[in-house]
């Protein structure tokens, strides 16, 4: 077994643990790299099938190359597609790009808030109806007691923090400091009514990890991570208003894997292009301890 | 392709300078992210605080505050020889589970103590956790030699400290290294203030370490996971899933699962998109197979081949476990237990011994407290099928979940067999048929005193065991206690004289029969004292198994400096202190409640 096969291999222990443990369970899709490799890997895990729905936060800001290939893949694979989304938030205005809140506010908004209640069904969802390729008002509101994303401890201090099974109470809160043990391949699949356990297979992957398994298995990806002439091309993706390109010259994923490992970005961290981070001492774990990914 | 990677692990007491470390490691081999240096050295000037490596991993603002570590942080390293996952254990005893599941995934360990402060209470129980983990490869930094002037005694006489106390263990450390995180001395170049030291650098060390091996060579275990049956897309596959902790297997062979028993044979491997050309797979591997013969099986189930040594199915066992959970482990509560992917109920039927991880000694067999360690023997509420840890680790350690947490984790010694089981259910019987007008409480009450066994030893060449037992004898007797000692020569020469003197069986037996002997006197309200030579932990164990409601009664004191058979005593009485023995052991059964105390009010 090489490196990525032990990380495939646990990432499939995990999502079987997952699917066997929890009754509802939903996968977060964010479109981006890491957790549309983890749709890679459910597949495999379930050997073709993905026995639960994927969750979309649609903040209405994300790069519009995004939705199209969300929607193009959710009707390739058969997926099961739900979308939320801060509907009040959008309709008042109450975000970055009106100009009514900052950075973090609107990530707590669009995002954080957005999240936590889908996954609690407080809010309303809206379901891909296969026959017509259209989305339409979900009558379910079970809550979610699983939630697997996508999720890497290279990303940042306070991911690195995280366990494979992580509990968030019935406010969606995470205690970081209480955090339960996880050895020996056991996790925490027991949980208390009213709250839920996050659940990260691909935890102790790094972003070089990511793009050599994207190249290994061939995994189509979305155009904006390769520059298509400009010179530019995003290394993460979020919002467009916060999210911003890099200069670069990589075309494809083996381009894109040697600046990792020898070239220009070889020393400069992953979310320098995500802006909600640098706002304050420890924007994104105040975000995380509120329920963010 | 990248090299491997190779999990390592930091631990050590509190403020000895984990972090320092592995800030060192990465800032002086060049693979810190440019933004994250930035960052931390931004943060220090802005809250008027000077640099130090340790804030590089100290990522949390929480942490920050507090200057301690929380969580067992992860952080990427690379040598030329390969890449290296650091999991930095935070050093404080309110965070040990978190300490346990860093250091449960690690290949090696790094455990570091500070040369100023010395060996601590959490070097020891860091230690000791390494081991149950089951991590071998340990290396010992003595960190902040900077603070000691770089002298080479103050190294040695932890070396020989910290040594003595793995031995305890059966550990021995891969190397000691005297290094200064903060100096950046023998960290990844070699230092000209310790000319003294010749060995490996820290960078030579991780490079030396050798990646865990896959359990190829052991036989088939594959906890099963699951069974799926997707109809979707006409997919008509009804595919067994699961891990392959040990072994192999391949297409053909004939497969067994327990504890069910039922047999099949494996007809193909299958893939993300149907049937493959796969063959077979080792460990390591999650696959899913589907069978030529339909059976039904369920997750928690072992798949082992016919052909091989096939696991054990019991509901009985005898387990050492450590205890990480908010509340105590009690005797009596329900738990769930969970190994490989069985969940089944559980309790613990008795305490055989408990003992504080730190100091490794003996604690009273009431219940385990938060960071303590226990053998104990644990009663399922199904046949489970499990290996012991000594033959496959991968299916003999389990954990323990209370309240919604996992709250400890332990590893099978031994199935309680069903032999046991017999006697104990005939001793019960027994046990009613000897009831007679006069209850235990009766006989306390007449006494003053509550019946125990005192179990004295001492190694096989000197008779300190003997001179502790009859002056103990002497003084509760003195004191109008009723006691009774035996000498292992009384039974030898006398219940005893049928068995040959020596083999393990005859051992065996000779302890069944003094336990018998002990039961009756015990019965009688005595406080019975016998001397053993070189009493091991096995021999407890056959008398406590038949002393059947008293195994918690028995008190051992071992008499010597050195123990050596492996017995971990209630009291330990150095060869100099022999003259107390009897006066201490009194104050132990004044605390214990076997006798009392007169209070000063």
């Amino acid at each position: 077994m090489n490196y990525l096969d032990k990380l495939e291999n646990k990432a499939i222990y995990i999502f079987r643990e997952a699917c066997s443990q929890f009754k509802s369970l939903g996968m977060l899709w964010s479109i981006g790299k890491d957790s549309t490799v983890l749709l890679w890997l459910a597949r495999k895990a379930f050997f073709g099938h993905i026995p639960f729905p994927l969750v979309h936060i649609d903040t209405s800001y994300k790069l519009p190359e995004m939705i199209t290939y969300r929607d193009r893949l959710a009707r390739e694979y058969g997926l099961d597609m739900i979308v939320g989304q801060n509907v009040d938030a959008l309709r008042d205005r109450q975000t970055f790009p009106d100009g009514n809140a900052t950075r973090l506010q609107c990530c707590k908004a669009l995002k954080t808030e957005a999240l936590v209640n889908t996954i609690n069904g407080t809010w309303p969802r809206r379901r891909m109806n296969h026959d017509t390729g259209q989305y339409e008002i979900d009558r379910s509101r079970e809550p979610f007691t699983g939630v697997i994303v996508g999720l890497r401890a290279d990303e940042e201090g306070s991911r690195s923090k995280e366990r494979y099974f992580s509990a968030r109470d019935n406010k969606s809160r995470w205690d970081v400091a209480e955090q339960p043990p996880e050895f020996w391949n056991q996790y925490k699949t027991d949980f208390a009514p009213g709250t839920h356990v996050r659940i990260h297979p691909i935890l102790d992957w790094t972003e070089l990890n990511i793009w050599e398994y994207i190249e290994r298995e061939k995994i189509p990806t979305v155009s904006l991570y390769y520059n298509q002439g400009q010179g530019t091309r995003y290394r993460s993706l979020g919002c467009g208003p916060c999210t911003f390109p890099i200069q670069s010259q990589a075309r494809g994923v083996s381009e894109v894997i040697a600046e990792l490992q020898t070239g220009q970005l070889s020393n400069i961290a992953e979310r320098s292009g995500r802006a909600q981070d640098k706002e304050d001492g420890g924007g994104l774990e105040d975000l995380r301890r509120g329920g963010y990914m | 392709m990248q090299e491997e990677i190779l999990n390592l692990v930091i631990a050590g007491h509190v403020d000895h300078g984990k972090s320092t470390i592995i800030g060192r490691l990465l800032a002086d081999t060049n693979t810190l992210p440019e933004g994250k240096l930035e960052a931390v050295r931004e943060n220090c000037r802005r809250t008027a605080r000077p640099f130090e490596y340790a804030f590089l991993l100290d990522a949390l603002k929480e942490e920050q505050a507090q200057g301690i570590t929380i969580d067992a942080a992860r952080t990427f390293f690379k040598t030329d020889l390969r890449k290296y996952m650091i999991i930095d254990a935070p050093g404080h005893i309110e965070f040990l589970k978190n300490m346990v599941t860093g250091a449960s995934s690690a290949e090696a360990a790094l455990l570091v103590i500070d040369a100023a402060e010395g060996v601590r209470e959490n070097s020891r129980r860091h230690g000791f956790m390494l081991s149950f983990l089951g991590i071998r490869q340990i290396c010992v930094l003595v960190n902040k030699m900077d603070m000691v002037d770089y002298r080479q005694p103050v190294f040695d006489a932890i070396v020989a400290e910290y040594r003595a106390f793995l031995k305890q263990l059966d550990v021995e450390a891969v190397g000691f290294i005297p290094v200064s995180g903060r100096e950046g001395d023998n960290i990844v170049a070699r230092s000209a203030r310790m000319d003294w030291y010749d060995g490996p650098i820290v960078l030579d060390q991780l490079d030396a370490f050798t990646p865990e091996a896959r359990p190829e060579n052991k036989p088939l275990r594959m906890p099963v996971q699951d069974v799926y049956k997707f109809t979707a897309h006409g997919d008509t596959r009804r595919i067994v899933a699961g891990r392959i902790e040990t072994g192999r297997l391949r297409v053909g062979e004939e497969v067994v699962f327990y504890p069910s028993g039922k047999k099949s044979t494996i007809q193909s491997i299958a893939s993300m998109s149907g049937e493959t050309d796969q063959r077979e797979a080792g460990s390591g591997w999650s696959v899913g197979f589907t069978l030529s013969e339909q059976i039904y099986v369920r997750r928690g189930e072992i798949a082992t081949h016919t052909t091989c040594p096939r696991p054990h199915t019991a509901s009985r066992l005898r387990a050492s476990l450590f205890w990480l959970g908010r509340e105590a482990l009690q005797k009596g509560k329900k738990y769930l237990f969970k190994l490989g992917t069985a969940r089944v109920e559980m309790e613990v039927e008795r305490f055989i011994r408990i003992i504080d991880a730190s100091t490794l000694e003996a604690r009273a067999l009431d219940q385990v407290e938060r960071n303590d360690v226990a053998e104990c023997i644990l009663k399922l509420d199904q046949l489970t099928a499990f290996d012991l840890a000594a033959d496959v680790p991968e299916t003999g350690r389990f954990v323990i979940v209370d309240n919604f947490e996992i709250s400890g984790g332990g590893m099978v010694l031994d199935v309680v067999e069903d032999r046991q089981a017999a006697i104990s259910a005939r001793a019960q019987e027994r046990n009613t048929r000897w009831q007679t007008a006069i209850s235990d409480e009766e006989r306390a009450e007449r006494y003053n005193q509550k019946p125990c066994l005192v179990l004295i030893s001492s190694q096989s060449n000197n008779d300190l065991r003997k001179t502790a037992a009859k002056s103990l004898e002497r003084k509760l007797f003195s004191e109008g206690k009723f006691t009774y000692y035996i000498g292992m020569a009384n039974i030898l020469y006398g219940l005893s004289a049928d068995l040959a003197r020596n083999g393990e069986e005859v051992h065996a037996e000779h302890f069944r029969r003094l336990a018998e002997v002990a039961n009756l006197m015990l019965d009688a309200g005595v406080i019975l004292v016998i001397s053993a030579r070189h009493i091991s932990q096995r021999d407890m164990e056959i008398l406590q198994a038949d002393l059947i409601d008293r195994a918690a009664d028995i008190i051992t004191v071992w008499v010597g400096d050195e123990i050596t058979s492996g017995l971990i005593p209630h009291l330990h009485i150095r060869a100099a202190e022999v003259d107390d023995a009897p006066e201490r052991i009194k104050r132990y059964l004044q605390e214990r409640g076997y006798i009392f105390r007169y209070r000063e009010s």
